[in-house]
């Protein structure tokens, strides 16, 4: 166990998950983002310094789904900015906990924006932290908590991570 | 050599008033250092930290004024320090993180060493080694401490200012702005986190953006969209005599807040458009008088915001002619129960690098960055509302904006 210690037959479904999770934002698929979630889910985007401290303010914070299909319509009918797209790496999904249906993850992510005009740059690295609910016939996020490495946000975040 | 305080002066500007603003002065460089001598270390005060940022003696924030790094520390007798974070030996920064506690600071370079007043206390190999080497008897410690800054607090905000014969922040503010901070304030607070927005634009069109209530129906749909902008049916704009700070709020007309928030609720529940969860729009009166949006800024760097029960203290950093950043920090009161934290939270959704009501902040600027060139000599009209820089019970209104500028053009000598 050793050498093999993060081994988990979870480790395949949770990245699979998270590739899917991924392709949806990426493609723009923005009105699909919430059907990856519970429908009492939390989901939260803060930073490293945020969460180690245990200060509980989010860049996005959402207590449920209905809240996140808020926001799609607020990015689709509200919100002005310009158009750009993410390109998430996902990498290194490990399984830390979990009970019965619930699986527990930490994985790692890149995400490069580029703007409509062709600017590329590296938005955001950081982790997801996940509770994933897989209970039903597909597994759903629980709980995602974002966890920024930077404090730091370019203009502004418009796309969910 | 180019002396900036006083070839450039007369042509960049000609005209008098503060209707028409050269562009210039957001991508020259000489300016961008005018600036940091005339206005950030001139007889402003600066928002440095919040009081329970540093409770204990020892602690301390690194932050800065305008761009200069200073360090912010709580004294042995409960008294607030500032200095400058810079060793006056060969000036490297003495704190390198953001928070700490240090009975002393020791640079890492070469170990001088000041205590929490910025006095040198310690030389390392001061006589040298074993006779030899060693400072020169002509080196006296007393003559190398730190640049300190003046501090004043008010309630719970902590400010600075390198002009130790600057007037009292109390006289800087005037009472109605000072009155309208401690609205905010009039609790001990605490912090419920950090972000940082950069922006890729002089920090002035950000320090306009939030004097600026023209654009705030405009630009910023999301009110408008969800229909939820009954809401502010009645306010105005303070402008404080020097026109350097303002105060634009908002509030209920006749009904209670509380019932004002449950009809916008319902308004929106019934709307095509509406939230699916309402709760967003939930709020509490809690300061018992009906406003429901208050920004205030005090001249040159801070921006207190209250956004229904979402409150924040913004500082503008400027990093350069073309690049800011705006540290946000999210805060309540020791005393908010459960109900007023998550509310606080929820309502953090409208503000910040990713608010509902706010994100377009941090682009818009650079919209205008972005269009600079070709601009030389040309200018941007801030007319709206008239020429003066009072205040006014309109929000169509460039009031604050010109303010602004009276206080800017005053201690630049422009």
């Amino acid at each position: 166990m050793a050498i093999w210690g993060n081994v988990d037959s979870n480790v395949p479904a949770v990245t699979a998950l998270l590739a899917d999770y991924a392709a949806c934002i990426d493609a723009d698929a923005l009105e699909q983002w919430p059907d990856f979630f519970t429908t009492e889910c939390h989901y939260k985007i803060t930073t490293a310094y945020n969460h180690a401290k245990g200060l509980p303010v989010g860049l996005i914070y959402a207590h449920n789904r209905a809240m996140l299909e808020d926001r799609v319509v607020a990015l689709r009918k509200a919100n002005i900015y310009e158009a750009q797209r993410y390109r998430h790496v996902v990498s290194g999904a490990r399984i830390t906990g979990g009970t019965g249906d619930l699986v527990e993850a930490e994985t790692s992510f890149l995400v490069v924006r580029t703007m409509h005009d062709g600017a590329q740059d590296l938005f955001a690295s950081g982790r997801y932290l996940d509770r994933i609910d897989t209970s039903g016939n597909r597994p759903l996020f629980a709980e995602k908590i974002v966890v920024l490495d930077s404090d730091k946000i370019d203009t502004l975040l418009a796309i969910p991570l | 050599m180019k002396t900036p305080s006083s070839a450039a002066a007369p042509s960049l500007w000609p005209d008098p008033g503060f209707t028409h603003i050269p562009y210039e002065l957001y991508d020259d460089p000489e300016i961008y250092a005018r600036e940091r001598e005339r206005i950030f270390m001139g007889p402003t005060w600066n928002y440095l930290a919040l009081e329970c940022e540093i409770p204990n003696p020892g602690d301390y924030k690194a932050t800065t004024v305008g761009d200069v790094p200073v360090v912010v520390v709580r004294a042995k007798d409960g008294s607030v320090n500032a200095f400058e974070n810079r060793c006056a030996h060969r000036g490297a920064l003495l704190c390198l993180e953001r928070f700490g506690n240090a009975r002393a600071f020791t640079c890492v370079y070469h170990a001088w060493s000041y205590d929490q007043a910025g006095k040198l206390v310690g030389v390392a190999f001061e006589k040298g080694v074993k006779g030899a080497g060693g400072m020169p008897p002509s080196f006296k410690r007393g003559d190398h401490n730190l640049r300190t800054l003046k501090t004043a607090t008010k309630a719970g905000l902590v400010f600075g200012t390198f002009d130790h014969a600057a007037p009292s922040l109390d006289d800087y503010l005037g009472p109605e702005i000072g009155g309208r901070l401690e609205r905010v304030l009039g609790k001990p607070v605490k912090v419920l986190g950090y972000n940082t927005q950069v922006l890729r634009n002089n920090w002035k069109l950000y320090a306009e953006n939030v004097k600026d209530p023209y654009h705030a129906s405009i630009l910023h749909l999301f009110f408008t969209t969800f229909k939820v902008n009954r809401l502010t049916q009645k306010g105005g704009i303070l402008v404080d005599g020097s026109g350097a700070h303002h105060v634009s709020y908002s509030m209920i007309d006749g009904n209670s807040a509380e019932a004002e928030y449950r009809d916008a609720k319902l308004r929106s529940d019934s709307d095509e458009f509406g939230l699916k969860e309402p709760s967003l729009l939930d709020g509490r009166d809690e300061f018992g008088d009906g406003i429901t949006l208050q920004i205030l800024s005090v001249f040159p760097s801070l921006v207190l915001q209250q956004i229904r029960n979402s409150l924040v203290v913004r500082q503008i950093v400027p990093k350069g002619p073309d690049r800011s950043e705006v540290i946000w920090t999210h805060y309540g009161f020791d005393d908010d129960d459960g109900d007023l934290t998550d509310l606080r939270l929820r309502q953090a959704n409208m503000v910040g690098p990713a608010g509902y009501i706010s994100m377009e902040d941090g682009a818009v600027g650079a919209f205008v960055q972005r269009a600079l060139p070709g601009t030389r000599g040309e200018r941007s009209i801030v007319m709206m509302g008239g020429d003066g820089v009072e205040s006014q019970a309109s929000r169509a209104t460039e009031t604050s904006i010109r303010g602004f500028w009276k206080a800017y053009r005053s201690l630049m000598g422009l």
